[in-house]
């Protein structure tokens, strides 16, 4: 789990263009949607192509993406459960 | 040259439903629409869509030549009975508005052959315009804008005349950066509906030929009030208090003089996103302009992007000619937070002067107020 | 009417040099990519806007001409009603070749919406509104070449007739590593005259 956890976060920073963010800068708990990164709703929609493109989960609903992308540890745990690739 | 009232003179348009006006508004009162199934992309989906073979065939009757694109027979065929009726002069432009253009050269040949003024200039060259065109590419406002462009530049005394054309075609490329918005409808759109659920694809050819001058025996189209103005809000959501929409409709009514009851119906965007027909219903709250009867043709046509603007606008002036509005096709319960008079049946009005607006991607608004004149 | 109004600054970025008003004003090792370059700009210019970093090639262009420009200007753009009134020849090809890229097979389909919103040329005018909150008139325009004569008379009667105080005027293209950039702001005071002689002047200088 902690592998998919770094390895998702240098595929955030790459995905979505975060340029001055450093891995350590993300923790594993904090809010991906509150002020610490940045994102918004443009980012949310890469982040669904992301979980389709690399691990084959397609998210039907988008609403979903508000609980699945809560943070670091909420995104592994549904990756980990649902990954096809 | 300062004052110089313009008018559109004559208009066409080129759609699924129809290869003039006449029929396309024959069709669209009798709630015909050219929104269809297909399984031509990566995925089922709703569009509305030209029939190959039919455009093949109109066109055939004006030029055996076969090396246009669809998109460009479409917009000749929109154009021809404009120009055979008005003449060309040296100076006379040709504003072309479109999002895309050729866009699906891009698959098949070099690059450059998806350039935007290889189609405007392959129209242009096919009428023998001796200006170069001027291509509008302003998102899903295209087609308005360019309106508002022509009729400033002929206030400003650059030209007397001016023809605008503006088309889009579908294409896996725009369809399929739609879907990955999880922007597309996966029924026919519903605009203002309760549940909306995204747009539809379509396809259409829409051109206009404007001029300083009314034309005799015919009623004329004063084009009165006109703003452009941007949201400066977010790239892909509208503002969430229609500020550019806001400021453009506001801009558009006081150039018009116009007072939000003098406006008889309202051509608006209504793309049937969740967030593009709420932010519309707040800006038009927000002038006092809720009672208005206002439609959106998207249920009939599909969002057919760079030609939006001016397909709406044609259907709205043959409206305002035959004094009955348009109903809103696929709206059946508001699902706005703010109230709005959508139209539910082609009832007889006596109309006067109407407001188109458009919105798009990037922030940008347009909105124009026309007035029916002798 | 075209003697009413005046050019105040003009910008022109082209193979990695930037020119304030004809003078030189930043340059790179012309070996420099533009993603390297823009980011040697964006840096120079002391800029904190992470949103930078997720735009495509035409809206950093169109940015960093445009922060070159305000700042040198020294005012809060927003306060200033400056519509703006952009062109270029290639539209948003670079961004469209990508976006082609991301669906060309059945298998690898894969469309992304941070590619595509940017398949628009007037993202970049968009992007320009957003960051110095420009609720204002504006126009993106495709010529095969920059066409000061159409921007001269639009700008000019745009002013004229009330809808902006100012114009923020010009060319901004790019395509696979070619690019140009050339605006300039249009008001009643300035050192130059606003019209085609002068604009295209100061485009070849």
């Amino acid at each position: 789990m902690e592998d998919l956890k770094l390895e998702l976060k240098t595929k955030i920073i790459e995905a979505l263009n975060l340029e001055d963010i450093e891995l350590t800068d993300i923790n594993d708990d904090d809010p991906l949607f509150g002020d610490g990164l940045g994102l918004d709703s443009i980012d949310a929609l890469e982040l669904i192509v992301l979980m389709d493109k690399d691990y084959g989960i397609k998210l039907t609903d988008p609403k979903e993406g508000k609980t699945i992308f809560q943070s670091i540890n909420t995104m592994a745990a549904y990756i980990s459960e649902h990954r096809t690739k | 040259m300062d004052g110089n009232e313009v008018y559109i003179n004559q208009s066409n348009c080129v759609t699924p439903l129809g290869f003039d006006v006449k029929s396309n508004f024959e069709a669209v009162i009798s709630g015909k629409t050219g929104i269809q199934k297909s399984e031509d992309y990566h995925q089922p989906v709703h569009i509305s869509k030209t029939e190959d073979e039919l455009l093949n065939q109109k066109f055939l009757e004006i030029s055996k030549e076969s090396h246009f694109s669809k998109l460009e027979k479409m917009m000749i065929l929109a154009l021809h009975p404009l120009v055979q009726q008005n003449s060309i002069g040296k100076n006379t432009p040709l504003f072309v508005s479109t999002t895309k253009g050729n866009i699906e050269a891009l698959k098949a040949s070099e690059k450059a052959d998806a350039l935007l003024s290889k189609p405007a200039q392959n129209v242009a060259d096919f009428f023998g315009f001796t200006q170069k065109p001027i291509v509008i590419s302003n998102a899903c406002v295209s087609g308005l804008l360019a309106v508002a462009v022509a009729k400033r530049m002929i206030q400003a005394g650059a030209y007397q005349n001016a023809f605008i054309v503006a088309g889009d075609v579908v294409s896996e490329f725009v369809l399929s950066g739609f879907h990955s918005f999880q922007a597309v409808s996966e029924l026919p759109c519903k605009p203002y509906d309760a549940h909306r659920s995204g747009i539809t694809l379509g396809e259409a050819a829409a051109a206009v030929y404007i001029s300083s001058e009314k034309i005799k025996n015919q009623q004329n189209i004063l084009i009165k009030g006109d703003g452009s103005v941007n949201d400066a809000n977010h790239i892909s959501g509208p503002s969430r208090t229609g500020e550019g929409l806001y400021k453009s409709i506001a801009s558009a009514m006081e150039e018009a003089g116009v007072k939000p009851a003098e406006v008889d119906f309202i051509s608006a965007h209504g793309t049937a996103t969740p967030y593009n027909d709420e932010m519309e219903a707040i800006a038009i709250n927000r002038l006092g302009l809720q009672n208005i009867p206002l439609h959106s043709l998207k249920g009939y046509y599909g969002h057919t992007l760079g030609a939006s603007g001016l397909l709406e606008t044609v259907l709205a002036i043959e409206s305002a000619f035959q004094n009955r509005l348009i109903p809103s096709k696929g709206f059946e319960t508001l699902g706005v937070t703010k109230p709005l008079n959508v139209i539910r049946n082609a009832e007889e009005k006596e109309i006067h002067r109407f407001l188109k607006t458009a919105s798009g991607f990037g922030g940008c608004n347009t909105a124009v107020i026309f007035e029916k004149v002798n | 009417m075209n003697t009413e109004y005046h050019i105040s600054t003009f910008v022109s970025i082209k193979k990695n040099f930037i020119f304030l008003n004809g003078e030189k004003w930043f340059s790179v090792d012309t070996k420099m990519s533009f993603s390297e370059f823009s980011k040697s700009v964006y840096k120079h210019l002391g800029m904190e806007y992470p949103k930078f970093y997720k735009m495509d090639h035409l809206s950093k262009l169109g940015i960093l001409a445009a922060e070159t420009l305000f700042n040198h200007q020294g005012f809060s753009p927003e306060k200033e009603e400056i519509a703006l009134i952009l062109s270029n020849k290639s539209s948003s090809l670079d961004t469209d070749v990508k976006h082609q890229e991301s669906i060309a097979t059945a298998d690898e389909f894969f469309p992304s919406p941070a590619v595509f919103v940017y398949t628009l040329a007037n993202i970049c005018l968009g992007e320009i509104s957003i960051k110095y909150n420009l609720q204002t008139e504006n126009a993106f325009f495709v010529f095969e070449q920059m066409n000061a004569e159409f921007l001269s008379i639009y700008a000019s009667q745009l002013l004229h007739s009330g809808k902006a105080k100012k114009a923020l005027c010009g060319w901004v293209e790019y395509y696979d590593e070619n690019f140009e950039a050339f605006i300039y702001l249009v008001e009643k005071q300035g050192k130059f005259a606003h019209n085609t002689e002068t604009i295209e002047k100061l485009y070849k200088h």
